[in-house]
């Protein structure tokens, strides 16, 4: 295979959690609620995820995992947010703090664990989460625009007063969103850790949660423009270590910034232009909501 | 930001708990004072800003004085010694040489110890305690061991992979490239793409002089090898290495070696069945496919040496630099991938190493423009090895200037 083709394939290994991520964050944005947490929920996802593949040697088991405890922890913060009223803002911060926190204090005895990689070959060559974060793609786009439950949990977002007027239970749609969400943005922790490089060291996720919340606002929280911008920081990530290999006289730190560069210039490009953006951004974004009032 | 604070509580969380200090509280104060103090490590990371407040862990353990007056050895340590890399090396080496010196001597350390003016305050403590041979492992505690070298002339100071000495403080380091070369040996001799990959951590003397061991090693197998060099500007970074890894993978080369110091570039080759070697410790178990041979660092014999002289009243200063020859470096855990001639050809060169009749660095070599460094027959003293800046030839890409 051609290097282009290699660099290609690797670019969407290295996207796939950013993609997973930002999927599970639409869909809690899409609800009204804003998780600032991800980094956290990713970083507990994926010392569960390593310490279940340590323990049962099964992967699809440890994603599971994964994503099963980042949902649990997802729902304390809805139970916080939505019923509690708590700042969508501080309690996501608290969130974050918290699970890299947790995970370096639960992980410690993991440190010097390492799961023994299984080789991959021929078409499969990545790991089948690649395909299904693809399928999953695909499958919350219908979900989010061509389904009646779509179009309740968009309404949720955009006006959970209206929504609630025509009988709907906003929190528990709310806290759906927010458990769902969770478990994809587990999965993509689970993903590093078990996938990707099975290992644990703690803070291993390294900004991904963060580069996934910039996704979902670079995607106009659009599951296909999510797929696109994952791949594409993804590719700036490969691409930097591929000119260095090519022998590129770059400074390496400079190119090891480049991603976090092109999650700033995308959202200084995006909000020069506010009418676009209102026209995307779910209305009661990060509001709190009264059933009340 | 957000990120960076995140990192420094969970490396201040898991410092405390490593150490298992009972004030949690302290964990707390750390996290708000100790920044970022203990995530560099190892010679030539930066030096890191200066704290005011005690490492939580920065305890003496096991420094109590006893009736026989052992000879009291202490070492300060820059990371936990659960890091199964550098400071768990370092740590393996202290127990194995108490026990040869079994009643005569009493050792003790101090783990996380920050390459900062905590430095001198944690070593100043172990003066106190009475501790008459003190190890520093680590490049950023020489100028704090200078200056308590100073002070305490009566004291024998020891302090790893540094350049400054004085009347009572030695250096010692590692060979580490003539491991490169003979890892450079294997790989000559299984790459069939002709393309090797290293991924570098920071581009310092130490580690240049790895790659283009390494370069040197494969080409004394098959002189048309190249190597490809990626840099992650880490010690240890997996998810990093990783993407290196793969980088290098996808440019075609087949055989990878690595200056970090996790599993993570080895286990890279193993998923896309090439071939990697185990660095700092046998790794065998992390790629068995890929696995072909790992470089490891055994600092007992140089820490037995040290006590014995101390132990002798025949210590001296000196600039140490222990290799092969010394039982320092060793290449072990060889696949059977690896050709028999391969495999007598290693020993063959260990062999003129230890018996002096191999040198490595011989000419003639010429860098990567061309250049010719060394005539031919010319040895390199170890004064140009040490400070090292250029790639061989074969070596692809640029050195990262600045460092």
């Amino acid at each position: 295979m051609s290097e282009l083709s290699l660099l290609l394939g690797s670019s969407v290994d290295s996207g796939t959690p950013l993609l997973l991520a930002a999927l599970g964050l639409i869909i809690n944005e899409r609800s009204g609620v804003i998780n600032l947490g991800a980094e956290g929920l990713m970083l507990i996802a994926a010392i569960t995820g390593f310490a279940t593949a340590v323990a049962t040697k099964n992967d699809s088991f440890a994603l599971l995992a994964g994503a099963g405890a980042a949902a649990l922890f997802a729902a304390l913060f809805g139970l916080l947010v939505i019923w509690l009223n708590a700042n969508q803002y501080a309690t996501g911060l608290a969130l974050s703090l918290f699970g890299s926190g947790f995970s370096a204090f639960v992980g410690i005895g993991y440190t010097q664990e390492s799961l023994a990689a299984a080789p991959h070959h021929g078409f499969w060559m990545h790991h089948y989460l690649v395909y299904v974060a693809v399928l999953l793609t695909l499958g919350l786009s219908w979900f989010l625009f061509r389904s009646k439950a779509g179009l309740v949990l968009r309404a949720v977002g955009e006006s959970p007063e209206s929504a609630q007027a025509l009988g709907y239970p906003v929190r528990l749609i709310r806290l759906a969103a927010v458990i769902s969400g969770g478990a994809l943005v587990g999965l993509a922790g689970a993903f590093v850790s078990v996938v990707s490089t099975p290992l644990w060291v703690e803070g291993m996720i390294a900004g991904k949660g963060w580069i996934a919340l910039a996704l979902t606002t670079f995607a106009t929280w659009r599951p296909g423009r999510a797929l696109l911008g994952a791949y594409l920081f993804g590719g700036v990530t490969m691409l930097q270590l591929h000119l260095q290999g090519r022998g590129v006289n770059l400074p390496v730190e400079l190119l090891t910034a480049l991603p976090y560069l092109a999650t700033i210039f995308v959202l200084v490009l995006i909000s020069r232009n506010p009418r676009w953006i209102a026209a995307h951004m779910p209305t009661s974004l990060g509001k709190p909501f009264y059933p009340g009032a | 930001m957000l990120g960076f604070l995140d990192r420094c509580t969970a490396r201040n969380a898991s410092l405390a708990s490593t150490a298992g200090v009972s004030n949690a509280h302290w964990a707390l104060l750390a996290c708000v004072w100790l920044a970022l103090p203990a995530c560099s490590k190892k010679p030539g990371a930066d030096a890191t800003p200066s704290t005011t407040l005690p490492a939580p862990s920065a305890q003496i353990q096991g420094a109590e004085p006893t009736a026989a007056a052992p000879l009291k050895v202490a070492f300060a340590y820059v990371g936990p010694v659960g890091d199964a890399g550098w400071t768990f090396a370092h740590d393996k080496a202290r127990k194995e040489a108490e026990a040869a010196f079994a009643g005569k001597v009493k050792t003790s350390f101090v783990e996380n110890v920050p390459e900062a003016a905590d430095a001198e305050r944690v070593i100043r403590d172990m003066v106190d305690q009475g501790n008459t041979l003190i190890f520093g492992t680590t490049f950023g505690y020489m100028e704090p061991m200078l200056k308590v070298a100073s002070d305490n002339p009566k004291v024998h100071f020891e302090h790893a992979t540094g350049y400054k000495t004085s009347n009572n403080l030695r250096t010692y380091d590692s060979r580490t490239y003539e491991g490169a070369y003979l890892a450079g040996v294997v790989a000559g001799a299984m790459t069939k793409s002709k393309t090797l990959g290293v991924v570098g951590s920071i581009p310092i003397p130490e580690v240049i002089r790895n790659i283009d061991s390494f370069t040197l090693g494969a080409q004394s197998m098959n002189p048309d090898v190249k190597t490809k060099v990626v840099w992650v500007g880490k010690w240890f970074d997996p998810p990093k290495e990783t993407e290196a890894a793969q980088a290098l993978l996808d440019q075609g080369a087949d055989v990878l070696m690595q200056n970090t110091d996790s599993s993570a570039v080895l286990q890279t080759a193993e998923k896309a069945g090439k071939f990697a070697f185990g660095w700092d410790s046998d790794m065998t178990k992390f790629g068995p496919h890929a696995h072909l041979a790992s470089a490891v660092i055994n600092w007992t014999p140089y820490y037995r040496k040290a006590i014995k002289d101390a132990l002798e009243g025949s210590w001296s200063t000196s600039q140490i630099w222990w290799g092969v020859k010394d039982g320092a470096i060793d290449l072990v855990a060889i696949s059977d991938k690896v050709p028999e001639a391969t495999k007598s050809k290693l020993e063959e060169i260990k062999k003129g190493l230890k018996d002096g009749s191999f040198t490595i660095w011989k000419g003639p070599i010429k860098d990567q423009s061309g250049k010719e460094v060394l005539k031919a027959d010319e040895k390199a003293e170890d004064k140009l090895l040490l400070g090292i800046n250029f790639y061989v030839k074969g070596v692809e890409g640029k050195l990262p200037s600045g460092k």
